[in-house]
């Protein structure tokens, strides 16, 4: 993609680094030489998770084993969620956002994290006591399970592989990029071991992966953090004194005249050019915050604890682990411009970073830890992304098993064993097309379509769950009509957006000026749901309406939850 | 269909003639709603404020290389772990002792 390109698609491209997707990865790289520490650490850590995959498989027998994992604690849950959330690209693209610009970086991290109360307050509980393995299990409870498990489905694979493109395609770059092989090995390296973690362990080895890169992850930015700190003597005032220093020598030698310079300086200090459409930006940051409470993975992953008390205490835990992982990433991007900036084997003559614009925390390790502490950090950024496409993988192969085959096609009375049969043919199927995927995109300017699969979730599957949850009024035909008018509306908004309608179809004025539907289309997709359910006179509207006290005593009551560890 | 295999409408019914149901129901509902509230209109002043004033944004506190832009970033981190705590506080201790209660009084 040229840079023009990259210009031009502006804020969406932006925020593609701080949502998993490699915008930067993609601009300028060369491949490294092997990297022979890295990849020793990496194995290490295949190692321990191939070992504790054999450990699940063999307690996974049943279909609830293969879809929550036999159940773990809220903490754990917690944990195993932000490892889910920290993508190895937010890692690497916002400490080097804030390298180059400053503070920008630090309004995506906000904005990923306040998604998270809204789903603590609005579905976490309810989803936890209505459900079984998929969040369509709850946006179906009352209501006729073809029409609106279909949507689900449908709704659950079009947010999955926009998401998985993008993390399968950055995958190949990041690996090219520190470790030294290529692209099409880096490709079915992550493809292979992803389906391995599925098809065997299920859902206890996913967790259990994403755990421990979460650990890994935390633990190598706060041994960072206090090598940066150490050396501006633990004060942050030093810390972005310095930095303001470092920037405005930098001007200074760029043949700024030095009150210029001086203000060039002071600019990391606050906002820059991130935001400078209003409606965009509110547009973005509503995708966000929306969107994290219809990710299927995500939601997926409450119903690996017993009950609505554990499901809150694990947003809670892993909103803390998120917002502290956040906290460390904006010191180290200030870290890397005291530490880093006029360091010539960090730095070339031009003052871009050597080996790529994202490269701002590979150079820091480097510089604080050496040879093997970059090892580490390497191998923690590949291990993120086996992390991240696992839940995914597990939540479209879910969808397809139990929302379509189990509950479409054999109206729920589906053998398990078949079940579980289906499954995991699905997951070989999925980490195939993972694989073909990642080759077929990886040309391509793939940064929005992580911000795409927020916005998709938010303006389908969001409505779907709050409406169904709670307001008595929702029909069938509700629910799945109006979810799915929800979900075009994002799809054909960013068609027409500049990001596809310029950039890719090549017309001169997009039809849609803002970079991101959610603004708009999450309000069509409620609209829907409303006029279609206050529309329908059929008689299941009927039954769907008279549903709704039980529904919601056991939403509110936890009656009837299912707890994934008995069978 | 996932309904659990022993549906007890006898118990449901009494649940739902208990007036502390409503309550419980109502209270947890319009503090869960507050807190939405809350979170959106503060998260949406952050994103106008950075796109309407950005000068103001990265003014100095107290004279030193911090600016308002950091200090109100980092109290948008803690606070959004705040408010989830402040919820998980209320909705596990008071909610879920009423909603003990009440089903050890129905059952």
């Amino acid at each position: 993609m040229t840079r023009n390109l990259w210009r031009g698609a502006g804020l969406l491209t932006l925020l593609g680094w701080a949502t998993g997707a490699n915008a930067a990865i993609v601009g300028a790289m060369q491949r490294q030489p092997t990297n022979w520490t890295a990849i020793a650490m990496f194995a290490g850590f295949v190692g321990i998770t191939l070992w504790i995959t054999g450990v699940a498989a063999r307690r996974t027998r049943t279909v609830s084993d293969f879809y929550t994992g036999g159940g773990i604690t809220g903490f754990q849950n917690g944990l195993a969620m932000a490892g889910d959330y920290c993508s190895a690209a937010s890692f690497l693209g916002i400490t080097s956002q804030i390298f180059n610009d400053g503070y920008d970086g630090l309004i995506y991290a906000i904005g990923f994290l306040v998604g998270w109360p809204i789903v603590l307050f609005l579905v976490a509980e309810k989803l936890r006591n209505l459900g079984r393995f998929t969040f369509a299990d709850v946006a179906s409870y009352r209501f006729l399970q073809g029409p609106v498990r279909s949507f689900s489905a449908v709704s659950t694979l079009f947010v999955v592989a926009f998401y998985l493109i993008a993390q399968m395609v950055g995958a190949g770059q990041l690996v090219q990029l520190l470790f030294g092989l290529p692209y099409l090995y880096a490709i079915t390296v992550v493809g292979g071991l992803m389906m391995v973690y599925v098809l065997f362990g299920g859902m206890r080895a996913t967790s259990w992966v994403q755990i421990i890169k979460a650990v890994m992850l935390l633990c190598g930015a706060t041994f960072l953090v206090v090598g940066v700190m150490a050396q501006v003597g633990f004060s942050f005032e030093t810390l972005f004194a310095r930095a303001i220093a470092v920037k405005t020598r930098l001007a200074l030698e760029g043949g700024l005249s030095p009150a210029a310079a001086a203000a060039k300086g002071r600019a990391i200090m606050g906002p820059g050019g991130f935001i400078k459409d209003p409606i965009s930006a509110l547009s973005f940051g509503f995708a966000l915050m929306l969107g994290t409470a219809g990710l299927p993975h995500i939601l997926m992953r409450f119903f690996t604890v017993p009950n609505a008390r554990e499901a809150r205490k694990s947003i809670l835990w892993a909103t803390v682990w998120i917002g502290y992982f956040y906290a460390l990433t904006f010191i180290l991007g200030f870290g890397a411009i005291v530490l880093i900036s006029f360091n010539p084997a960090y730095v070339d003559v031009a003052g871009a970073l050597r080996g790529g614009n994202n490269m701002a925390v590979m150079h820091l390790a480097h510089a604080i830890g050496g040879n093997l502490f970059l090892g580490f950090i390497s191998a923690v950024a590949f291990a993120t992304i086996l992390a991240v496409v696992a839940g995914l993988t597990l939540s479209a192969a879910s969808a397809i098993s139990h929302d379509v085959y189990a509950s479409v096609f054999h109206k729920g009375d589906a053998d398990p064993t078949k079940e579980l049969r289906v499954s995991r043919i699905t997951t070989i199927l999925l980490g195939i097309a993972a694989i073909v995927l990642g080759i077929v995109f990886q040309k391509q300017n793939v940064a929005f379509m992580v911000s795409l699969a927020f916005a998709l979730a938010a303006s389908g599957n969001f409505p779907v769950l709050v409406m169904s949850l709670l307001w008595k009024g929702c029909t069938t035909n509700g629910a799945a009509w109006g979810g799915a008018i929800g979900l075009l509306a994002a799809l054909a908004l960013t068609i027409v957006s500049p990001v596809i309608w310029i950039a890719v179809f090549g017309f001169d004025q997009a039809i849609f000026p803002y970079s991101s539907p959610a603004l708009f289309s999450v309000p069509t997709g409620f609209l829907a749901i409303w006029l279609i359910s206050t529309l329908d006179r059929s008689p299941r509207a009927a039954i769907d309406k008279a549903g709704y006290p039980e529904q919601r005593l056991r939403s509110e009551t936890g009656i009837g939850v299912h707890d994934p560890a008995m069978h | 269909m996932q309904t659990p295999a022993t549906p007890d409408s006898a118990l449901e019914a009494r649940i739902f003639a208990d007036p502390r149901y409503a309550a419980l129901v109502r209270d947890r509902q319009r503090f869960s709603w507050t807190l939405t509230a809350i979170t959106v209109i503060v998260y949406s002043s952050f994103i106008s404020l950075i796109a309407f004033d950005k000068p103001l944004m990265a003014r100095p506190i107290g004279g030193g290389a911090i600016s308002l832009a950091v200090v109100l970033g980092a109290v948008m981190l803690v606070g959004t772990v705040v408010i989830c705590a402040v919820y998980v506080r209320r909705a596990n201790g008071d909610y879920d002792q009423r909603l003990a209660a009440l089903l050890a009084s129905v059952r």
